[in-house]
């Protein structure tokens, strides 16, 4: 029995796999319509995330299984108190694979400790989100055809974007990935990412606070939020978040073939003038996420679609 | 002070002076039902002073958590009155219920229960990171 708690836990064969599976379920839906069919998917939302859950939901229904759950709303961490331990062991009973959020780092690798059925890691805190990053991989297969030889534009809060933290993981498993980060000067990548992952790896990359500069050599561009709260005051916030708004003058300069991605909500970081660009990915990505999640849970019950 | 031979048993020698006690602790030795001795501030050579530890007939101990308090010290194991083994203890790959997760946002910081395991996550800069929220232990 497997879970998925840190999109390192899978090689990149299996992701490859799933990626796979994902691409042919998009191309014919009707074929996994029954596939999960007699199978229960249990949501324990300890915090509230309405896209991610209605992603996982979707996706099980699609596949013909059912959804049970909770989603607590914001504040209370612990449906009553209970440790995760226990929630996890007593729903075990009821379904036949969790998807679980949780606000601390951690809980959901606890669970996987304890539960009898496959957990999924949702998100924990600002820790872990293996299937918003499996969605990021996806869309850049589906976009671009490799993983490999790609110039890596990272816009915004590469501080504590997690999603961000997570891709650069996951892509610096491939060769000759460029990393070029592009944040406000208080939003930069944490050291330990340079020094752990980018720099223990032998990957290329390089910082700027310009995100027009280097519009022109990048393949993808990943915009995520600069939220006010990161700030150490309004001044510092007003002079710079127009900086990493996304705007189509600002890609003018932009490769024909750029691909725009952004993990969703946005608030404003992305003019929604670019929407109707061909080259903006981001509500592709929404529908890449179901399809991936479809082939994970497949892939976590160890199910396969009759031919 | 003549502490006797060992016959069977464990000597932990150059341990950092003062390291004794803390290392005692750590190694449950107060759970042994066979003589310890600890010897405090004992000359050495080398490093001047030193703490000893004898543990009289028992050779299986887990030792994993010496590498991480005292990289310095070294274990004799005595068998039949002779040396058998002796060696420098490794930092050990995992700590349970050693190191305490300080990291606020852990789950560990709300579910009492959970025992603390920290993984060794880098050798060379002697790194150990939460099993559950991976921080680095400080
Ligand atoms: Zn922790």
């Amino acid at each position: 029995m497997r879970s998925l708690i840190d999109i390192l836990d899978l090689t990149t064969e299996e992701i490859d796999g799933l990626i796979e599976t994902a691409a042919d379920i998009a191309a014919n839906p009707a074929k996994y319509a029954e596939v999960c069919k007699g199978k229960k998917l249990a949501t324990l939302f300890f915090e509230p995330s309405t896209r991610t859950r209605l992603s996982f939901e979707a996706a099980m229904y699609e596949l013909g299984g059912n959804v049970l759950g909770f989603s607590e709303p914001g504040g209370s961490s612990t449906a009553k108190g209970e440790s995760v331990s226990d929630t996890v062991r007593t729903v075990s009973c009821y379904a036949d694979i969790i998807a679980m959020r949780h606000p601390k780092e951690g809980a959901p690798l606890v669970a996987s400790m304890k539960a009898s059925v496959p957990i999924i890691n949702a998100g924990d805190g600002g820790h872990n989100h293996p299937t918003q990053t499996l969605t990021d991989l996806f869309t850049i297969m589906n976009e671009k055809g490799r993983f490999d030889n790609l110039t890596v534009g990272l816009c915004g809060d590469l501080k504590f974007g997690r999603t961000v933290h997570s891709l650069i993981g996951a892509l610096s498993r491939y060769a000759n990935v460029h990393f070029v980060l592009i944040s406000p000067n208080e939003l930069m990548l944490p050291e330990y990412m340079k020094s752990e992952v980018l720099e223990k790896k032998g990957l290329s990359y390089e910082e700027t606070t310009d995100l027009e500069a280097v519009m022109p050599k990048l393949d993808i561009l990943y915009m995520t939020r600069v939220q006010r709260e990161r700030f150490f005051n309004e001044a510092d916030y007003i002079r710079l978040k127009d900086s990493y708004i996304l705007t189509t003058k600002k890609l003018e300069n932009a490769k024909q073939d750029l691909t725009i991605m952004h993990p969703l909500p946005r608030v404003n970081e992305i003019s929604v003038e670019v929407d109707d660009d061909p080259r903006a990915c981001y509500f592709k990505q929404v529908l890449n996420g179901k399809y991936i999640r479809m082939a994970l849970i497949m892939k976590l019950l160890g199910l396969k679609a009759e031919v | 002070m003549i502490i006797d031979a060992l016959k069977n048993g464990i000597v932990i020698d150059h341990i950092t002076a003062g390291k004794g006690m803390e290392i005692y602790n750590l190694l449950k030795l107060d759970e042994i039902e066979t003589q310890v001795a600890i010897i405090k501030n004992a000359q050495s050579r080398k490093m001047g002073k030193k703490d000893i530890i004898k543990i009289e007939g028992v050779c299986d101990i887990n030792l994993a958590i010496l590498g991480y308090v005292d990289p310095g010290s070294s274990v004799n194991i005595i068998r039949e009155g002779k040396l058998s083994e002796k060696f420098h203890p490794e930092l050990p790959e995992k700590l349970e219920g050693i190191l305490k997760c300080k990291n606020p946002r852990c789950i560990t910081s709300v579910e009492q229960e959970l025992k603390h395991i920290f993984k060794l996550t880098d050798k060379e800069s002697r790194t150990y990171r939460c099993l559950y929220c991976e921080s680095k232990y400080k």
